[in-house]
């Protein structure tokens, strides 16, 4: 049986994009004709719910009951009598280190995108939409900016969509470059203009987000699924997923594979299946010695772990997350300790600066880890390590979920590489590097 | 009332608080940064985190969770922890974090004794540093002669930020950069913009933004001998301590009071008592010889020639708004009430008296300041506040949020979640109409900015007041009769409506109108506020104590010239302030003597025949009268040297060598107020605005100088190893010692604020009844208004002042400066520094009509002034401003009409850097040269 691959089903061996023509050829703008035509809002958001779509930007959160918090109703709940805008985001920042999906599906079909967005703009009543889209994807911002003119000609968006009484509008805005932008209310701060600082919550961007009002922010992947289902149904989308997660999922592998990139695979795949069969297995001479199953703010998982399915479940089980889906491997021949310390130092840089554990807690543990793979640690250093593991680990120390996901390398580190930083710490160097060359 | 679990101990708690407040309410030491009282919560230095339990099971195994006290509500029976290890050792984890970048260099730190990050380092026990990598640094600013700052001292805990750009409304300091890079600064190295910067001082728990005036004059807190005290800048009357060290008044800070300036001061409050130090004060009492010098003078010689040239019994008194109703009231009963003038000048005395008797015969609230940011509309006629009476500048700013916590509440946001609610209400404001000649400072946040002259002003108001009486107002232009509808219904819609205007414009008119507008709003059964500015600390005392039929400076001229006077005294009032160079020759001229008492060598001292040396407001005991009708005493800091002594001394040692029937039975301080409380039917209450001379805290007087005073017995001994005996107050209940009590005692009596392992001013809420409330002891100060008096109608007629259609010929207008319009402050150098020279603005189209273009010469009307022109496209049509009380517009006058013509012969002042010798600009300039203000002999530091 071959694979459905719905978010992929356009993406052409040459990754050229799709354009209008092709993707309506591809029957595109379906689910949208579904939506508009035939289904109210309420009816969308159930077929959502139903779907068990989980968010794909990491967190995994259920998306329709995320949307289910957003005020409905002829006058959402605005206490100043202001003109009711509802707002939906895509949240195309990603920086994510060791991600490259969303890139695949902004650059190849960004219909889809747009598609996935006026459902869901649809399903909760937004009449402006915005895609907040890393800087580095200039050519995918070039691509939805002329997919959008595209669709307000054909009438997918601008006023009265498809003849019907619904409207929105859509923007893309370029990200300014701050790796804290794929915070969704660091991304709302920023798109109003103003320092990205993420927001304490609640109130939640539901109700209060951007401008202060009724606001949803998604990943680039969750929302290109939106129509799919809106089209096809929930029981189809829970079909395509191997676990109890729905669905399909863009896996990627990155590091010393034969092969590495980005795959549409029924969700919970085996991590196996995905390094040996798709990624080609690891390059000659390197062996696997552990993997950061969802992007750089993941904790390690190692050889055991490989006959694991890749869902959110089942990889939390196992001690991590299952992230963005797009693993970091690291091999035999690589500095566990440089490894993570390279990480510790992009969080610490990309820290915002609001809170003290994450803009304080992260240089100092960089600076540790760069002692330690520099000849200049102590064995109280891993003391310190593991007491900044639980000082700035935990969700709730911290004004946002940046620092503990940058201390999950580290704690995952100090558990399964140990003695890689005791040989550091007790041979005053790193034992990776040849002649001080790593 | 929820109630809570803390460690075990349950506690019955105000609801809608949040925990952090709440703890320190009850008395529990909860480290925090970021959190203040009066700008809520935002949950980013996380120093005040607890452990939350889900219930009492997971309380057993002490299986809860790190949650920030300041972001958590109390909600019934809520469980925590403070004292459990968990939530300890966070806490000095992050101690620890925000040590890292910072330079450990307490000794050489302006805030060292009094820091916050001290006191929650030694809470929290964070000693052992473990972090071994190298510090940030970074390059500080010059941010003007009023704010030193110091970046790497800091904690990046936002408060500064928070404070200046959000609750102060400023827009040049930001924070800059990110991740351990924050950066706490302007764009470019500059004169901080706000008039309210000077909080910083007490907002940055650290040393990044310390108080220049004292760096630069340095003492520590605990060497500061301090005394309550209310600013004399402004009609406001903010509560202040000043402190003072070796006969030098060193910083003043503020002193919290509920009602009236909360937590905040204006920077002219804050840095304008350098006078005190200069060295324009006098020492001596001087007699004048024929030569025109002085010969100084023992007390006892002074008053001896003061008494016979009083005992002509052809006595006049002027008096002094900014003077203590106290001396005011001696010399009064010295000259008798018929020879007695207040001291305002001619325009402005019937300007005080109309603004007193509109709030005496007002059905409306005469609201204090807080009162203020609770108004849900409010109109301003005239009155430009930022700077006449800056600190309700600033509460207004707070007023127009209301709507946003009307929106928050809506959400279930309590109003401490400061950064929720402003991301909810973002730029929707309560409704702020402001009707002036100009912009105004708070042009940013009003609904709309109408630039009126005087009289459309008040044509505006009796406008408003028409419609919400439901009458169609006369003779109003279309465009303004459409403001008028939209002003009238967003002030009948409010729930708390409030007008301001006042005597800055020297227009009566827009203060009648805006009586007449509250009036309206009352009739219609609104609780409507009314509050008119006047302009010196104690204008409306003087008013209550001389009432409406008071003899002017004119009368009394022509009193002396007619042989009915032949002595005058004058009570801290330089009178070239106060009228033309002509106008007050001729009046001096005119009596054969003139005393004088004041504090400063200034024209009035140098025209008199017998100078007494005047103790300056931190020299001596005085009751101010604000404009709110606030009477409130201030208390001498320390006493004044040599022959300099306070005004109510002279007049009464005067009085008594007259052996005047009227002070046999006065003594002391307290007798002069309660002998003016007894006489002067308005005066009454003043007795009630402080304990008297007799009050004793558990039997002790209450100390000037803190606990860790350090040195008494070393800082004369250099002349003596005798220590000296401490000087005792006969006057007051507070002592010019260490000794004594300052626990629970009343609120106008609170010398320090300072609590064990509290030595920043943030101990203050240990003297609060609850965080942010009212003092333990008491507000400070008796309202001497009371409201809801019935109206009288004929206060209310309006009468405008239209500009003149003449061409050529312009409406001068008054534009009030907080830097430099107000006489004493502007004698202090930071504020002097800060002073613009003196300039008449005008519309470009005018600038243009008069061929000048801005930095040409000016002059007006019959060379009355000669001054540079500014274009200021917001100034109504037939208007030009001037800037009262800066040097060069003495002969001007408020709404005369001038004609304008382009100054021959005239040169452009050079272009001129303000500056105090910040590093790089002092290598730039010549020289010799001295930065413009700069204190004579201050030097470079």
């Amino acid at each position: 049986m071959s694979l459905e691959r719905p978010l992929t089903r356009n993406v052409r061996p040459d990754r050229s994009p799709t354009d209008l023509a092709a993707y309506e050829a591809n029957g595109g703008y379906q689910g949208l004709r579904a939506a508009v035509g035939r289904l109210s809002p309420a009816d969308c958001l159930q077929v959502l719910k139903d779907s068990n779509l989980r968010g794909r930007g990491g967190a995994g959160f259920p998306t329709g009951m995320k949307w289910s918090f957003v005020p409905m109703g002829e006058n959402p709940v605005d206490a100043s009598g202001r003109p009711a805008h509802k707002y939906l985001i895509c949240n195309a920042d990603e920086m994510e280190p060791g991600t490259f999906k969303d890139r695949l599906l902004l650059e190849c079909d960004p219909h889809q995108l747009i598609e996935g967005m006026i459902c869901a703009a649809y399903t909760i009543q937004a009449d402006i939409a915005y895609i907040f889209i890393r800087a580095e994807y200039h050519k995918a911002a070039a691509l939805l900016r002329e997919a959008i003119a595209a669709c307000e000609e054909k009438g997918y968006l601008g006023r009265n969509i498809l003849g019907s009484d619904y409207s929105l509008t859509m923007h893309v805005h370029s990200s300014a470059g701050r790796y804290i932008c794929g915070e969704e209310t660091a991304l709302i701060s920023s798109l109003e203009g103003k320092r990205a600082n993420p927001r304490a919550k609640p109130p939640f961007p539901q109700v209060s987000g951007l401008w202060g009002r009724p606001t949803i922010v998604n990943n680039v992947e969750t929302l290109c699924n939106v129509h799919h289902i809106i089209e096809r149904g929930a029981e189809w989308f829970q079909s395509l997923g191997l676990t109890a997660d729905a669905g399909t999922k863009l896996y990627g592998v990155s590091g010393r594979v034969k092969n590495p990139g980005c795959w549409e695979l029924p969700m919970g795949t085996p991590v196996r299946e995905i390094i040996e069969d798709y990624a080609g297995g690891m390059e000659d001479g390197y062996r696997l010695r552990g993997f950061l199953p969802g992007g750089g703010s993941t904790d390690f998982l190692v050889e055991e772990h490989l006959d694991l399915a890749m869902d959110y479940d089942t990889i939390g089980k196992a001690g991590s997350r299952m992230g963005t889906g797009t693993m970091i491997i690291l091999d035999d021949r690589t500095c566990p300790v440089g490894f993570v310390k390279n990480l510790t130092e992009f969080f610490a840089r990309e820290s915002c600066g609001f809170c003290t554990p994450c803009r304080d807690g992260l240089p100092w543990s960089a600076q540790v880890l760069d002692d330690i793979e520099n000849g200049r640690g102590i064995p109280e250093d891993l003391d310190t390590l593991q007491r900044q593991v639980e000082f700035i680990g935990a969700i709730g120390n911290t004004h946002c979920a940046l620092a503990p996901g940058a201390m999950e390398p580290i704690q995952s580190a100090l558990r399964y590489f140990r003695a890689d930083f005791e040989r550091h710490i007790d041979g005053a160097g790193c034992p990776y590097c040849d002649g001080g060359q790593h | 009332m929820p109630s809570i679990r803390i460690d075990g101990v349950t506690y019955e708690v105000e609801a809608g608080r949040n925990l952090l407040e709440t703890c320190l309410s009850l008395g529990l030491d909860l480290p925090y940064f970021c959190w203040h009282p009066a700008m809520g919560s935002i949950g980013a230095c996380r120093q005040c985190a607890v452990v939350q339990y889900l219930d009492e099971e997971s309380e057993q195994a002490e299986r809860g969770r790190i949650v920030m006290g300041c972001m958590t509500p109390v909600t019934d029976g809520a469980i925590f922890s403070l004292s459990g290890d968990k939530a300890r050792h966070f806490r000095e984890a992050i101690v620890e974090s925000l040590m890292l970048n910072h330079p450990h260099d307490c000794p050489v730190c302006a805030e060292g004794g009094e820091c916050h990050l001290q006191d929650m380092t030694v809470m929290v026990g964070h000693r052992d540093r473990h972090y071994r990598g190298r510090k940030n640094t970074h390059r500080n600013q010059y941010l003007g002669p009023l704010i030193h700052h110091e970046m790497n001292r800091c904690i990046t805990c936002y408060r500064c930020t928070r404070y200046y750009r959000d609750y102060a409304g400023g827009t040049d300091l930001a924070a800059l950069a990110s991740h351990d890079h924050v950066y706490f600064g302007r764009h470019a190295e500059g004169v901080l913009q706000s008039e309210f910067a000077g909080n910083l001082v007490e907002v940055c728990p650290t040393g990044v933004f310390t108080d220049k005036t004292l760096v630069e004059d340095y003492t520590r807190k605990w060497d500061l001998q301090s005394a309550p005290s209310v600013c004399t800048g402004c009609a406001v009357g903010c509560n202040t301590l000043p402190g003072e060290r070796y006969g030098r008044l060193k910083r003043v800070h503020n002193r919290f009071n509920a009602d009236v300036n909360g937590y905040f001061l204006c920077d002219r409050g804050r840095f304008g008592a350098g006078f005190v130090n200069s060295d324009k004060r006098l020492l001596y009492p001087g007699l004048r010889l024929a030569d025109g010098r002085y010969d100084a003078l023992h007390h006892h010689g002074a008053l001896q020639h003061m008494q016979q040239m009083c005992r002509t019994g052809k006595v006049a008194g002027i008096g002094s708004p900014r003077a203590s109703v106290e001396a005011n009231f001696l010399l009064q009963t010295l000259v008798g009430a018929n020879n007695f003038a207040p001291g305002f000048s001619e325009q402005e005395q019937p300007l005080v008296d109309l603004a007193l008797a509109l709030q005496q015969d007002s059905r409306a609230v005469i609201p204090d300041i807080r009162s203020i940011e609770s108004a849900d509309a409010v109109l301003i006629l005239g009155e430009d506040v930022t700077n006449t009476a800056p600190r309700i500048a600033l509460a207004l700013r707070q007023s127009v949020r209301n709507k946003a916590y009307e929106m928050a509440a809506h959400l279930g946001l309590e109003t401490w979640q400061d950064a929720a609610i402003r991301n909810l209400a973002q730029d929707q404001r309560s409704p702020l109409y402001i009707a002036a000649v100009a912009d105004t400072r708070l042009a940013d946040v009003a609904t709309r900015n109408l630039s009126l002259a005087p009289g459309g002003v008040a044509a505006l108001g009796a406008a408003v007041a028409a419609l919400i009486s439901g009458e169609e107002p006369e003779d109003l232009p279309p465009h303004l009769r459409e403001q008028a509808g939209q002003i009238a219904a967003a002030l009948s819609a409010a729930r708390r409506p409030l007008l301001i205007s006042g005597t800055g414009t020297g227009s009566a008119a827009a203060m009648q109108s805006a009586a007449a507008v509250t009036e309206a709003l009352c009739a219609a059964g609104s609780q409507a506020m009314l509050c008119l500015v006047v302009p010196e600390a104690n204008s409306l005392g003087q008013a209550m104590l001389t009432g409406p039929d008071a003899p002017g400076l004119a009368t009394l001229r022509e009193r002396a010239e007619s042989g009915e006077l032949d002595t005058l005294v004058v009570l801290e009032n330089d009178l070239y302030r106060r009228g033309s160079a002509d106008s007050i020759d001729r009046l001096l001229q005119a009596f054969s003597n003139v005393i004088v008492l004041d504090g400063m060598d200034n024209a009035t001292t140098s025209s008199a025949s017998l100078v007494l040396a005047a103790a300056s407001f931190a020299e001596t005991d005085g009751t101010l009268v604000s404009l709110e009708g606030r009477a409130q005493r201030h208390y001498p800091v320390f006493l004044p040297p040599q022959e300099r002594h306070p005004s109510w001394v002279w007049l009464l040692a005067c009085m008594k060598e007259l052996e005047r029937p009227e002070v046999r039975s006065l003594h002391h301080f307290d007798d002069i107020t309660r002998s003016c409380g007894a006489r002067i039917p308005a005066l009454a209450g003043i007795t009630a605005a402080s304990p008297d001379y007799h009050y004793r805290n558990v039997g002790v007087k209450i100390p000037r100088q803190p606990p860790r005073y350090s040195g008494r017995t070393a800082m004369r001994a250099d002349r003596s190893v005798h220590e000296r005996m401490q000087p005792s107050d006969e006057e007051s209940p507070l002592a010019f010692t260490m000794e004594g009590l300052n626990r629970s005692v009343p609120g106008a009596l609170l010398p320090w604020v300072w609590a064990p392992g509290w030595n920043s001013n943030q101990s203050l809420h240990k003297f609060q009844s609850e965080v942010g409330g009212p003092l333990q002891g008491g507000t400070a100060g008796v309202r001497l208004l009371q409201p809801g008096n019935p109206v009288s109608a004929a206060g209310l007629s309006v009468d405008t002042v239209t500009a003149p259609a003449e061409p050529g010929h312009w409406l001068l207008v008054p534009r009030q400066h907080i830097f430099g319009s107000d006489e004493l402050s502007a004698l202090s150098p930071a504020i002097a520094e800060l002073a613009e020279p003196g300039y008449i603005a005008l519309r470009s189209a005018d600038a243009a009509a008069l061929g000048v273009s801005p930095g040409d010469g000016v002059v007006a009307g019959n060379a009355l002034a000669t001054l540079a022109v500014r274009v200021d496209d917001s100034l109504a049509e037939g208007c030009a401003a001037y800037p009262a009380g800066l040097a060069g517009t003495e002969n001007l006058h408020p709404l005369d009409r001038v004609e304008l013509r382009r100054a021959e012969n005239w040169q452009r002042p050079p272009e001129v850097i303000g500056s105090d010798g910040g590093a790089r600009l002092r290598g730039a300039r010549p020289r010799g040269a001295r930065p413009r203000g700069a204190r004579p002999g201050g030097g470079d530091v």
